[in-house]
């Protein structure tokens, strides 16, 4: 497809544990394993999932902070592990993050000037003025004056640092943004205000967003399609109407159970599933999910369910389908 | 019945610089709490929830003082009590779970250890029958093995079981009390609620009143029986949970509920204008009204009191019978 920005095969990204003060090597952690998905221009995918599922490690081998231990990251059609030189900048410059913590992902040293600027300063041969003109006009794109940028970040409030750095990730020209939890931080009155920008400068300048969090509601309202994640596996996408409609695979039904009602006289929601996340390191045998899961049957501690056709659009990995 | 608590007009001030300088973290609030009722006490950072449930206890830091009201726990007053007497009513009758369960739990004693120390003080238990009240109160909220569990350290636990040792220290003197300050923000989805069944089954089984401190209206909807939403030290729309999602009274109350997003709603969200107020710098008259879109002449010099709606209390004007309708601006 043409409009595919970001296309990921068969990702895997494997830490080996180690143990004790000389560093035995004691297992392996699979942090990502074996993750396929895309996202479309001008789209935005969620991925879910609790801590541990893998999602931060997965935006860490997007943003090229790691390295995968196996599978592909195809950007505009191109592998990023072949990237060299101008190419790799030039992919540098295009996939951008904003990090979940206003309060310490902008240097507190820095006026917001160079914060915005920095990226154009690496990136482009413009002149101070010419960044200074830019950087003006991106802090006017995400709500702010132009003439904040000389103050420093203790100046503004967390909503506002979560626009500069939202600023700093659209001063390049800026294709595909790695969300990874922004608003998680933020106060409630502030949330709503930053997701209404990110929807409003996704519609005026066409950027894709992977957004990444926790919260069913607030993962679903902004996105056009999510994967759920649980250990470091999708099991199961869809589009966001077609997932909230009808979860399928007994983890999201479970996410859905765990989600807070809306209004006093939802109907009260299933009990929460039970159990934990279980550590990385030594993985349930079969279906990953099967010590927690309601609906287990003999098979699915046997055999690991690969991804299939769902009802209503997606893809869904269990035995029951 | 009496209510278990009851607060009226409490006021505490942070004093800076000699005095020079005061905050008024919270400013004349009252609720009142019986038992095995849960309220919930709504608002964002620094709009005095947390200030008002370390005033109930007595907890305050240094330079906060209460300047005003009365804490009323089951009749006695706690205001005037010494430090020394309120230490036998905290941990007792009145217990606090906060936020960050590693932060309440000591790294170099044992789960037992911990867990036994309000039964060893405040009920004398000793021995077996110490280790059987700590064996009875991990059961009670579903700590799995918990005679192997209690001989571990804090650190060899998730998230979650920490927050549950919290919770079973809460319950371990029996009170009749809880104040739970943003107990889940650290947990998991699917593990916040498992805790926040946890809690409901507890107060079932023992009839103890809550207050739920949260700025997550999702967990009032779940939780409480009523809701108090505090905004700039003052509590400004008080009523049972049904009647404030169905008629919230307060544009601030109003504003809060649609910016929450919902599931299967896209519509864009209702974002309130502006950010938190600074308590230093308040503006005149209603705390609200620079981010108020309802906001009349007399918002920005009056501050309004209290009305009376059909069981719920609100401080706005726009609830004030003498209000003309042609006020209003633009």
């Amino acid at each position: 497809m043409a409009d595919l920005v970001l296309e990921v095969r068969g990702l895997k990204k494997h830490f080996s544990g180690r143990q004790g003060l000389f560093g035995r090597a004691a297992g392996v952690v699979k942090a990502v394993d074996g993750v396929d998905f895309a996202v479309r221009q001008g789209e935005t995918l969620g991925i879910i999932g609790e801590s541990g599922c893998g999602k931060t490690t997965t935006s860490k081998l997007i943003l090229l902070q790691e390295t995968p231990t196996e599978g592909s990251i195809a950007f505009e059609g191109r592998d990023v592990a072949d990237l060299r030189g101008a190419d790799l900048m030039a992919y540098r410059r295009a996939v951008q993050v904003v990090f979940q913590d206003p309060f310490s992902s902008l240097s507190p040293r820095m006026r917001v000037v160079d914060i915005i600027g920095e990226p154009l300063e690496i990136h482009t041969d413009l002149s101070r003025a010419a960044i200074r003109e830019r950087v003006g006009a991106v802090l006017e794109l995400v709500g702010l004056a132009a003439d904040m940028a000389p103050l420093f970040p203790h100046e503004f409030s967390g909503g506002q640092r979560q626009r500069i750095a939202i600023a700093r990730a659209l001063a390049t020209d800026t294709r595909l943004i790695v969300l990874d939890e922004p608003v998680s931080a933020l106060d409630v009155s502030v949330r709503a205000q930053i997701i209404n920008q990110l929807e409003h400068l996704q519609r005026a300048l066409g950027v894709s967003y992977l957004f990444i969090g926790h919260d069913l509601a607030t993962v679903a309202h902004i996105s056009h399609r999510i994967a759920v994640m649980y250990l470091g596996k999708i099991v199961e996408t869809a589009e966001s109407d077609a997932l909230c409609a009808r979860p399928m695979h007994p983890y999201t039904k479970a996410l859905f159970a765990a989600a807070l009602p809306s209004h006093p006289d939802d109907p009260p929601q299933e009990r929460a599933i039970a159990g934990e996340v279980p550590s990385a390191m030594n993985l349930p045998s079969g279906c990953r999910f099967h010590p927690r899961c309601p609906m287990a049957m003999p098979q699915c501690s046997e055999i690991e369910p690969a991804l299939r056709a769902r009802d209503g659009g997606g893809l869904v990995a269990c035995h029951l389908y | 019945m009496n209510p278990v608590l009851e607060v009226s007009d409490l006021r505490t001030h942070f004093f800076a610089f000699g005095g020079t300088r005061v905050v008024k973290a919270v400013d004349g609030v009252s609720f009142d709490l019986r038992a095995g009722e849960t309220l919930g006490l709504v608002g964002e950072s620094g709009s005095g929830k947390t200030t008002t449930c370390l005033s109930i206890v007595g907890l305050l830091p240094r330079g906060a003082r209460i300047v005003g009201g009365s804490v009323r726990f089951e009749g006695e007053e706690l205001t005037t009590k010494s430090q020394r007497q309120l230490r036998r009513i905290r941990g007792r009758q009145i217990a606090v779970i906060l936020q960050d369960p590693m932060a309440s739990l000591n790294p170099l004693f044992t789960i037992f250890r911990q867990v036994a120390e309000p039964a060893f003080f405040h009920k004398q238990l000793r021995g077996r029958s110490l280790r059987e009240r700590v064996h009875q109160l991990l059961r009670a909220v579903r700590i799995p093995s918990p005679e192997w569990r209690m001989r571990e350290y804090p650190h060899q636990m998730s998230g979650g079981m920490r927050q549950r040792i919290v919770g079973a220290i809460a319950l371990a003197g029996g009170p009749r009390l809880v104040i739970a300050d943003e107990p889940t923000t650290n947990l998991d989805v699917t593990i916040q609620a498992q805790y926040l069944d946890l809690l409901k089954d507890i107060q079932k089984e023992t009839g103890v009143a809550l207050i739920f401190v949260t700025h997550n209206l999702g967990i009032v909807a779940k939780m409480c029986d009523r809701v108090a939403v505090m905004y700039a030290g003052k509590i400004v729309e008080q009523a049972p949970v049904r009647e404030l999602w169905n008629a919230p009274r307060h544009p601030y109350t109003r504003a809060l509920l649609g910016s929450m997003p919902k599931l299967g709603n896209k519509e864009p969200l209702y974002s309130i204008p502006g950010q938190p107020p600074n308590l230093a710098t308040l503006p005149a008259g209603c705390p609200f009204h620079p981010r108020c879109s309802e906001a009349l002449d007399r918002c920005a010099t009056e501050a309004p009191g209290e009305f009376h709606r059909d069981g719920g209390v609100a401080r706005c004007w726009l609830l004030d019978g003498k209000t003309e309708a042609g006020a209003r601006r633009g």
